[in-house]
């Protein structure tokens, strides 16, 4: 057995955690509170005293710190992928990780030393969820359970219904945007800006506009248009796949997620934005993404270079088919 | 003369009329409702500061007998066309007892702003003007100092200390050395005015400005008074 795997996912949840401490950063407003970088009040980051990590800078370093192992550890995954993954594409998805890591910091430095311009503040946050989506893609298509689905006869079904590649193709795409839209919103100061849930001004929709009450106005729009997605995508799948439980159970839990982050969203608002209730909405979005992710890769399975072609495929298979096809039969 | 949090160093220099010609203008400023009561700040994030501060209570709101504090009156308008060189004394604005010390002053345009630490712990200064220069600097050592200065007119220049999330101040930053900060008394003095009408602005962090029309007359003393709503 390979270790690579697990040392994939490992890196995937310390990127989880990575983006979870930044969330914290800007909840608690400590995005300033060490003023050099990459020095930290001119001490090299990792001689800084742990007895002066003290209020925002507690966060504010401790992110740093977690973005530095978060970082070693991705180098440690592009070496140990160029030595051992055959797979040309994945090599090449280690060195975009790689390059992703190091532009994230430097955009976290940036922004530090132009105290947080919104662009590069938002840009920061943005980037964040693709370097964990990286991340994500390298620990799924290091498993086992990816190599087994490469075999493409029983995925038949699904390569063929445009309706759910769509929906799981354009899900990421979807869950994405709402994240830049609420990194907006966060780095803009306008999560206040509709002060009451799940109303706005005690209206289905605000009586007067701005672009604090815009912004904050479209996530929440965007949080429903992507709640309505994940069931149009659960209920297809349910449908139409209810064999594939590869498929069913990140839609389940895309559910589960995207309510729980609904919840946390309107519970920010509620709160007047608590640090760990805003913390906790940061880290569940990157959950919603992903997971959105996981489906949407798995859903293209056939699409990537590793998928081994059984059966006849480009065959069009029955209208009434909804279940995979044994393997080797053909469709 | 006002007193804009810097002592003698606010003292205007030279002034380009003739001084017996001046008038002075006094005042208070007034609370409507009562004063909320002061908030105690949770210093627990940094135990230096638990420990070490002497008054944990908020500035934002000062003041006894409906009178208001921290408030910072100074002539808006009145003065335009006339220049007043910058004093060459310094205004300090310390952190002592994880606090700024002053919560709001006045500094002239030009004019050199003292930052000290007098904390056993380390502070980050965040200055974030809109018509002046962004700055943020650390002081991670007891004793430390440097100095600034703003270039422009800004009513108010935000200070805060992002280590340690309570501390705020506020500067305004004037070209003229009009300007003063009321105390818990709520009076203010602007003196050695010349004469002529002029339009007096009050500042408060929470509860916004007022203005008042004043008019200013050789050996007079125009009185002024300024009334806020109790939120």
């Amino acid at each position: 057995m390979t270790w690579l795997h697990p040392y994939a996912r490992f890196v995937c949840a310390a990127t989880l955690l990575l983006i979870t401490a930044g969330g914290m950063v800007t909840s608690t407003g400590s995005g300033l509170a060490v003023p050099d970088w990459p020095n930290t009040y001119g001490y090299f980051m990792f001689s800084f005293p742990l007895s002066k990590m003290v209020g925002g800078i507690f966060y504010e370093h401790g992110h740093r710190m977690i973005a530095s192992i978060v970082g070693l550890l991705t180098v440690g995954l592009t070496v140990w992928l160029w030595r051992a993954e055959p797979r040309r594409w994945i090599r090449q998805l280690g060195v975009a990780a790689l390059a992703t890591v190091i532009l994230q910091g430097l955009l976290g430095g940036l922004t530090v030393l132009y105290f947080l311009p919104t662009p590069i503040s938002v840009s920061h946050a943005g980037l964040a969820q693709i370097f964990f989506c990286l991340t994500v893609c390298l620990a799924l298509c290091t498993s086992a359970g990816w190599h087994r689905s490469g075999a493409l006869d029983t995925h038949a079904p699904v390569m063929r219904d445009s309706t759910v590649l769509a929906l799981a193709t354009g899900l990421p795409l979807l869950v994405y945007t709402q994240i830049l839209i609420g990194a907006t919103m966060r780095h803009t100061g306008a999560g206040l800006a509709i002060p009451d849930f799940p109303l706005a001004f005690g209206r289905l929709v605000p009586p007067e506009w701005g672009f604090a009450i815009a912004v904050h106005f479209l996530h929440r729009v965007g949080a429903a248009v992507t709640a309505l997605a994940i069931l149009a995508t659960l209920g297809h799948l349910l449908a139409h796949h209810r064999a594939r439980r590869d498929l069913i159970r990140p839609a389940w839990l895309l559910l589960l997620l995207v309510l729980t982050q609904i919840g946390l969203g309107g519970w920010t608002v509620l709160s007047g934005r608590a640090p760990l209730i805003n913390t906790a909405h940061v880290a569940t979005g990157a959950m919603v993404l992903g997971t959105a992710l996981v489906l949407g890769l798995r859903v293209n399975r056939h699409r990537f270079p590793d998928a081994r072609r059984v059966g006849p495929l480009r065959a069009r298979a029955p209208r009434t088919a909804t279940e995979p096809a044994a393997p080797g039969a053909p469709v | 003369m006002a007193d804009g949090g810097g002592g003698d160093a606010a003292a205007p220099a030279a002034p380009a009329f003739d001084p017996a010609t001046a008038g002075d203008v006094s005042g208070m400023v007034m609370l409507d409702g009562e004063l909320p009561a002061a908030e105690e700040l949770m210093m627990n994030s940094d135990p230096v500061c638990a420990m070490n501060a002497t008054n944990t209570m908020s500035s934002t709101f000062i003041g006894s007998n409906g009178h208001l504090g921290n408030v910072f009156v100074y002539v808006k308008e009145g003065l335009e066309g006339q220049s007043f060189p910058a004093p060459t004394g310094m205004v300090t604005l310390d952190q002592q007892g994880c606090r700024y010390t002053p919560h709001v002053f006045g500094v002239r345009v030009g004019q050199t702003l003292e930052i000290t630490n007098s904390d056993p712990t380390l502070h980050n200064i965040h200055a974030s003007p809109t018509a002046n220069d962004e700055f943020n600097m650390g002081q991670p050592i007891q004793g430390m100092r440097f100095e600034r200065t703003f270039d422009n007119p800004e009513i108010m220049v935000p200070f805060k200390c992002d280590v340690h999330g309570w501390m705020n101040a506020y500067v305004g930053v004037v070209d003229h050395p009009y300007f003063a900060v009321t105390a818990e008394d709520g009076l203010f003095d602007l003196s050695t005015l010349p004469p002529g009408d002029y339009v007096l602005e009050a500042w408060h962090e929470q509860l916004g400005t007022q203005t008042q029309n004043v008019t200013v007359t050789t050996g007079q003393t125009a009185e002024v008074s300024f009334t806020f709503t109790a939120p």
